[in-house]
């Protein structure tokens, strides 16, 4: 089980793009250390010979009548939109400028 | 007709007795939800248990049952009786924030097919609670806005992470309320408030419109003060949904009618096992000494009581603390500040690109618990460390689901207590995560297994309250209602005529104060939250994108 340093929690920051202070991260990387001693135990009963479980209660898939639905309104997408423009959701720049990393 | 009753008589019936006195017309849906407005406003500046009110909605709601019952109109069982929702749960029109800055001010499009079936059953929706922030928590202390305080002792919290929804219910705000239950959300709140809560089989109602968190162990449910109470909302939120595609295509069991059977208190021919791994040790002798009694009178109701053996129970928490958080990282990644919620802009000396736009909003927008567990599952379903981890943890829920086989060949229903503890002081368990995930040991293995459980009172330890735990087998939710009813009348028969309990004092407090206008309410604990809001983000890098700049 890994020992996390604060690098590593830093690096997993701006991997799921949370901008973490320093002091932060030192936290974090404390509570995860701990926290990743006290699941350790379950190396000790997840042998090969047991199937890993994803739904606990198994469905065959469903399938429905094609019948048309209404979606929301080009209006109602972008009604909580922090900055929209001519119906449109408005993005920061993509390219450029990667120095966070 | 007798004379007309007061606020806090009116607040105190059951949902049950609220609806027959609607159907019988000696009370009307409007002075029924007035009545909860004036004990939500007379109790909301000690106990914060919402995070908005609806009191404007809930009374055209209930103006409309009023209408359509004296137009001679068959309603439904419910209509007209108020209901509460935990703000994991959409709301269309009405704001929804799981309880998180980067929420703050979404007013959802839609509504979650639980709220369309609250609405198509008219029942007035009073507010929305106060949880962990994305239920992610057992304290409600995570809300970023603020805690929740216990109504039985204010000094304590109230459970989480719906300890909203749970303190409403026990406060008389609400007489039925909604929540989500991941690992424990709803039982372990009904342990530390004194109410009952059910997590229903996985797949048993639609989680379309629920906030996920970990979509493989999320489930919502109903919160209420009795059995049938629960029961009556859990039959209404109940049933297949094409929208949700772990949804179960079967109706739901008839649990109404196996709560009015068990209040007849005859267990005779259940079989009921005690699960030994799930007491002893961490649990608090109030606890274990009304665990041990509710048992016996489990015994003088016929049930034929055994021990019974889960012996993966130990490996559930840790297993949980895989799962959960590998499903938070994943499903919390859609907050990115692009299309709805907060949006943090960069300072002006870091480059104003869409990547660093995301990182500066969920620094800010996320709480510190949030933080953890999207870090930790991060890294937990990372290449070379997936198998490890996430595949570990999936082989023990099949080693916990062949536990939960094994011991219903034997017996009908599980026992245990829902929570280790009574209620703690707030801020007693903030420091260390471990302390705080413990918590929830009795309730996690049922979400794991997909099993349905609930939590209802066992009396009180030490002044506060103690859940009591039924679990049963999968898409059975009916066999632990009977139980619980029977469980619960035998509590009222031996505690007899109930002095005042302290959780009334609002309702008391409200029949002495005048009517509160729904304009009023709807600004109940507004003010609070923008200043929660504003102080947290005043102290973090960035420019918040207001939507008053909008082009």
């Amino acid at each position: 089980m890994p020992t996390f340093t604060k690098d590593q929690v830093q690096h997993l920051g701006w991997l799921v793009r949370i901008a973490l202070n320093d002091e932060e991260a030192d936290k974090l990387k404390d509570d995860m250390n701990v926290i990743s001693e006290a699941i350790n135990s379950i190396q000790e009963v997840a042998t090969q010979d047991v199937e890993p479980t994803a739904n606990p209660i198994p469905l065959e898939a469903h399938l429905r009548e094609d019948v048309p639905a209404t979606p929301f309104t080009q209006e109602e997408a972008i009604a909580g939109a922090p900055e929209a423009d001519s119906g449109m959701f408005v993005a920061p720049q993509i390219l450029g400028g990667e120095e966070s990393e | 007709m007798s004379e007309r009753m007061n606020d806090a008589q009116l607040v105190k019936l059951t949902a049950a007795q609220m609806a027959e006195k609607l159907q019988a017309g000696e009370v009307t849906s409007r002075e029924l939800v007035q009545a909860h407005i004036n004990v939500i406003a007379a109790a909301e500046p000690e106990l914060k248990a919402f995070l908005s009110v609806s009191a404007t909605e809930a009374l055209k709601t209930a103006d409309e049952v009023d209408r359509r019952r004296a137009a001679g109109e068959e309603l439904p069982e419910l209509a007209g009786v108020p209901v509460a929702i935990k703000d994991m749960i959409v709301t269309k029109g009405i704001e929804t924030t799981a309880a998180s800055r980067i929420l703050q001010g979404w007013i959802p499009p839609y509504d979650a097919t639980v709220v369309e079936k609250l609405k198509a059953n008219l029942m007035p929706i009073l507010g929305k609670t106060n949880l962990d922030e994305f239920a992610q928590g057992s304290s409600t202390e995570h809300s970023a806005y603020f805690p929740t305080h216990n109504p039985w002792d204010t000094e304590c919290v109230p459970g989480g992470s719906g300890g909203g929804s749970a303190s409403a219910v026990a406060a008389y705000e609400a007489p039925l309320a909604l929540g989500t239950d991941t690992g424990g959300s709803i039982r372990q709140p009904g342990a530390f408030t004194g109410t009952v809560g059910v997590k229903p089989t996985y797949g048993g109602v639609s989680r379309f419109g629920a906030i996920a968190m970990a979509s493989s162990l999320d489930q919502i449910g109903p919160v209420a003060r009795t059995v049938l109470d629960a029961a009556l909302l859990h039959e209404v939120i109940g049933g297949y949904d094409e929208r949700d595609s772990t949804s179960i295509p079967e109706p739901t069991p008839a649990v109404v009618k196996a709560a009015r059977e068990g209040q007849k208190m005859d267990l005779s021919g259940l079989k009921v096992g005690v699960v030994k791994e799930l007491s002893g040790k961490g649990y608090e002798d109030v606890v274990s000494h009304n665990f041990e009694h509710a048992v016996e009178l489990l015994k003088s109701m016929g049930a034929q009581v055994s021990e019974v053996s889960l012996p993966n129970a130990s490996y559930a928490l840790p297993a949980y603390y895989v799962l959960m958080p590998s499903e938070v990282s994943s499903n919390l990644a859609r907050y990115d500040g692009m299309r709805y919620g907060l949006r943090m802009m960069p300072p002006a000396d870091v480059a104003q690109t869409s990547a660093n736009m995301m990182a500066y909003t969920r620094e800010a927008g996320f709480g510190s618990e949030v933080k953890r567990r999207i870090l930790l599952g991060t890294y937990a379903l990372s290449a070379g460390f997936y198998d490890k981890w996430y595949g570990s943890a999936q082989k023990v829920r099949t080693l916990i689901i062949r536990d939960f086989e094994k011991a219903f060949e034997k017996v009908d229903v599980l026992v245990s207590p829902a929570s280790p503890t009574t209620a703690f002081k707030l801020g007693e368990e903030l420091t260390d995560p471990m302390t705080m995930y413990l918590n929830d040991v009795a309730t996690i293995p049922a979400n794991l297994a997909g099993i349905p459980a609930m939590s209802l009172p066992m009396g009180l330890g030490n002044g506060l309250p103690t859940g009591f735990q039924i679990m049963a087998p999968a898409k059975h939710d009916d066999m632990m209602y009977k139980p619980a009813a029977a469980l619960e009348a035998a509590f009222a028969k031996e505690a007899g005529e109930v002095s005042e309990l302290p959780t009334g004092k609002w309702a008391d407090q409200a029949a002495q104060n005048a009517d509160v206008t729904s304009a009023e309410a709807d600004k109940i604990n507004q003010a609070e939250k923008a200043e929660a809001v504003d102080a947290a983000l005043k102290a973090f890098p960035g420019v918040r994108v207001t939507k008053a700049e909008e082009k």
